[in-house]
C-alpha cells in the first residue's frame, strides 16, 4: 500500500508538473496535426481519404506525446540530482520507474484520441473496430514511452535527449509503414523497419481503422509487447549500471 | 531500539572509480543515537562512503548493515530507516516548500492528511513557515538547506545523513542548521554528517573519523581526540622584523618550548608548561624583532587534524568553497 501511495503521488506530480505544460502540449499534439494536415493539404484529396490518414496522425500523437517529455524530464531530473530523491526513496526501481513512465503513456494515450474525436466529426468512422484501436493506442503509447526511457537513460545532457529522441523518431516516422506501405520501402531499408516497433503499431492501427493491416494482428500484438519488456528492462539495467555506480 | 547498539557497521568497504581508489577498505560502526562526524577533505571519500550507505551508489567490495539489516546486496531493504541531505539541495524547484515535503512524505507511503500535518510541523519548526506556499526555486541559499532537512526528516527517520550541511551557507543560516542538528541528535536521531569544517565537527559530534584519500586514518571521540593537545601549551606571536636565526636563538633561550615560525609573521610556541609571555617578548625586542601581540591557542580538533593528516584546515575550507562556487573541481 505504501508502494503505491509512493507510485500515484510520483505520477500525479509529474502531470502537474509536466504534462500538462504547454511545452507538451505544443510538441504532444500541435506538432503532429500540423505534421498531417501537410500531408492532407500536399495530396489534394477530400475528407474521404481522412481514415487512411487517422493511422498515421494517432501514431504521431502519441509517439510525439510520449516520448518529447519524458526523455527531457528524466535527464533534467538526473542531472539536477532530484531524481536522486526517487533512488532513495523505499520503493523498488521497477515500480519506481513504471511510476516515472505512466504520466507519459497515459498523456500518449490521451493524446491519440484527440485526432479521433476530430475526425469522428468530419468522416465516417463507423468502420473502426474500436475494440483492436483502444489496446493498440494503450500499447503504443507503452511502447514509445519505453522508448523515451531508454533514450533518457543513455544520454547525460537535456539538449542530447532532444536530439537522440529524434534520432529515433523522424525515421521511424518514414519507415514504419505509416504514410505508405513497408512494402514500397526499398529491400535494403526494410530490415530496418521490420525492427521499429511503431511499425506494428501503425499495422494494428491501419487494420483496426480502415481495414488495411498487412500483418496478423496477434503478431503485431505480440511484437510490441516484446518491444515494450525488452525496452522496459533494458532501460532499468542501464539506471542500476549507470546510475547506482 | 536500545542504545549503544551498533546501528551502522561496515567493514572492509571499497570503491573505485576507474583508476582511483576513492574509498578503500574502511571499516567503522555508529552506534544508535550517536552523533557521528565523517572528517576529511574534498575528494577524501565521504560523500562515495554515504552514497554506498544509502543505496546510490555499489561498494566494489565490503559489509555494510544499517539498524541491523544487511544492505551490501539489497540496498533497498534499509532505505524506509534513513534520510538523506545530500551536499547540495535537490528539491523540485517547480514545487512550493509545503508541496515539496509532501511528496517526500508521500515517497515513504504517507497518508494525505498525516503528511501534510508533518509538512506544517516542519516548517513551523524551520522557521519557514511564511514561505510554505513559494516556489522552492526562490527561497535563499540557506531556506533551500532548512527544507532539504526537512524533507530527510519528514519521514521521522532512525538514522539521518547529513554531506555538508553547512556548506555554502552564510553565518547565521548556518549557524541554525547546526542547532537543528543538534536538537535532532537530542530527539535521538542518529546523525551521520561528514563536513570539512573541523569546528564545526568538533562542535557537534561525539565522535569523529578523519577520512583522508580512501582512508579513514584516525577515528576516536572528540575527547580523546584532543586530549593530546590539552596536555600541551600553545601560544602564537604575531611579529614584524622577524630574522632568519630567530629559531635557533630561541631554541637556546628557551630549551623547554619548540617555536615555528609561520609564513606571514607569526610564531608558534609548543610547551609541555606554561609559557611566561613577559621573558620571550623581552627576548625578541631585544633581538630586534617586534611583537605585535600574543594570544593562547585554545586546544581543538583543528590541531589534532593537521597534526594527523599533515593537511592545513584552512586550505581545506577554502578548495571546498572554492568547489562550491564552481571554482575549482
Amino acid at each position: 500500500m505504501k508502494a503505491w501511495i509512493a507510485f500515484w503521488n510520483i505520477l500525479l506530480k509529474d502531470i502537474r508538473a509536466y504534462y500538462l505544460k504547454p511545452p507538451n502540449i505544443s510538441w504532444g499534439f500541435l506538432f503532429p496535426l500540423v505534421w498531417i494536415a501537410m500531408f492532407f493539404i500536399r495530396s489534394g484529396l477530400g475528407l474521404e481519404s481522412l481514415p487512411n490518414l487517422l493511422p498515421g496522425l494517432v501514431a504521431l500523437s502519441i509517439l510525439f506525446g510520449t516520448t518529447s517529455v519524458l526523455s527531457v524530464t528524466v535527464t533534467f531530473e538526473k542531472k539536477g540530482r532530484s531524481f536522486e530523491r526517487l533512488l532513495l526513496a523505499p520503493i523498488s526501481l521497477e515500480l519506481l520507474m513504471l511510476a516515472k513512465t505512466a504520466g507519459a503513456i497515459l498523456f500518449g494515450a490521451a493524446n491519440a484520441f484527440v485526432p479521433i474525436l476530430i475526425a469522428s466529426f468530419l468522416t465516417d468512422l463507423s468502420a473502426t473496430n474500436w475494440t483492436i484501436l483502444a489496446p493498440a493506442v494503450f500499447l503504443i503509447a507503452i511502447s514509445s514511452t519505453f522508448l523515451g526511457l531508454f533514450i533518457a537513460v543513455s544520454v547525460k545532457e537535456v539538449f542530447e535527449a532532444q536530439t537522440f529522441s529524434n534520432f529515433f523518431r523522424f525515421p521511424m516516422i518514414f519507415l514504419c509503414g505509416l504514410f505508405f506501405p513497408v512494402e514500397q520501402i526499398p529491400t535494403w531499408l526494410r530490415p530496418v523497419s521490420y525492427v521499429l516497433p511503431l511499425t506494428y503499431g501503425a499495422d494494428i492501427l491501419h487494420a483496426s481503422i480502415h481495414q488495411a493491416g498487412r500483418m496478423p494482428l496477434t503478431l503485431d500484438f505480440a511484437v510490441l509487447a516484446a518491444f515494450c519488456i525488452v525496452l522496459f528492462a533494458v532501460s532499468l539495467r542501464n539506471i542500476r549500471r549507470k546510475w547506482i555506480v | 531500539m536500545a542504545k549503544h547498539n551498533k546501528i551502522i557497521e561496515v567493514e572492509g568497504l571499497a570503491k573505485s572509480f576507474a583508476e582511483t581508489k576513492a574509498v578503500n577498505d574502511i571499516s567503522f560502526s555508529v552506534e544508535s543515537g550517536e552523533l557521528f562526524g565523517f572528517l576529511g577533505p574534498n575528494g577524501a571519500g565521504k560523500t562515495t562512503t554515504i552514497n554506498m550507505l544509502t543505496g546510490l551508489a555499489r561498494a566494489d567490495s565490503g559489509f555494510m548493515r544499517i539498524a541491523g539489516v544487511d544492505c551490501t546486496a539489497n540496498p533497498k531493504a534499509a532505505q524506509h530507516l534513513i534520510g538523506v541531505v545530500p551536499d547540495e539541495s535537490n528539491l523540485y524547484p517547480e514545487l512550493t516548500g509545503f508541496q515539496n515535503l509532501c511528496f517526500c512524505a508521500a515517497l515513504y507511503g504517507m497518508r494525505k492528511a498525516e503528511r501534510k500535518a508533518r509538512a506544517r510541523e516542519l516548517l513551523d519548526t524551520f522557521a519557514l513557515a511564511d514561505a510554505a506556499n513559494r516556489k522552492f526555486a526562490g527561497y535563499s541559499r540557506g531556506m533551500k538547506r532548512k527544507l532539504t532537512i526537512a524533507a530527510a526528516i519528514i519521514h521521522k527517520p532512525q538514522i539521518l545523513f547529513l554531506d555538508e550541511p553547512t556548506t555554502g551557507i552564510d553565518v547565521t543560516g548556518a549557524r541554525q542548521i547546526r542547532q537543528m542538528i543538534a536538537d535532532l541528535h537530542q530527539a535521538g536521531t542518529t546523525v551521520f554528517l561528514t563536513t570539512h569544517y573541523i569546528e564545526e565537527a568538533e562542535r557537534l559530534c561525539g565522535r569523529v573519523a578523519f577520512i583522508v584519500a580512501g582512508r579513514i586514518i584516525r577515528i576516536d571521540t572528540v575527547a580523546n581526540l584532543i586530549q593530546p593537545v590539552k596536555e600541551r601549551h600553545v601560544m602564537l606571536l604575531s611579529v614584524s622584523n622577524l630574522t632568519a636565526d630567530i629559531k635557533d636563538k630561541l631554541a637556546s633561550a628557551f630549551p623547554r618550548a619548540d617555536f615555528s615560525p609561520i609564513p606571514g609573521g607569526q610564531v608558534r610556541i609548543e610547551s609541555a608548561e606554561p609559557v611566561r609571555v613577559g621573558p620571550l617578548v623581552r627576548f625578541l625586542e631585544d633581538n630586534g624583532v617586534d611583537v605585535a601581540e600574543a594570544r593562547k591557542v585554545r586546544p581543538s580538533l583543528e590541531e589534532v587534524f593537521v597534526q594527523i593528516t599533515g593537511i592545513e584546515a584552512a586550505a581545506m575550507k577554502q578548495e571546498r568553497e572554492k568547489a562550491k562556487t564552481g571554482g575549482g573541481a
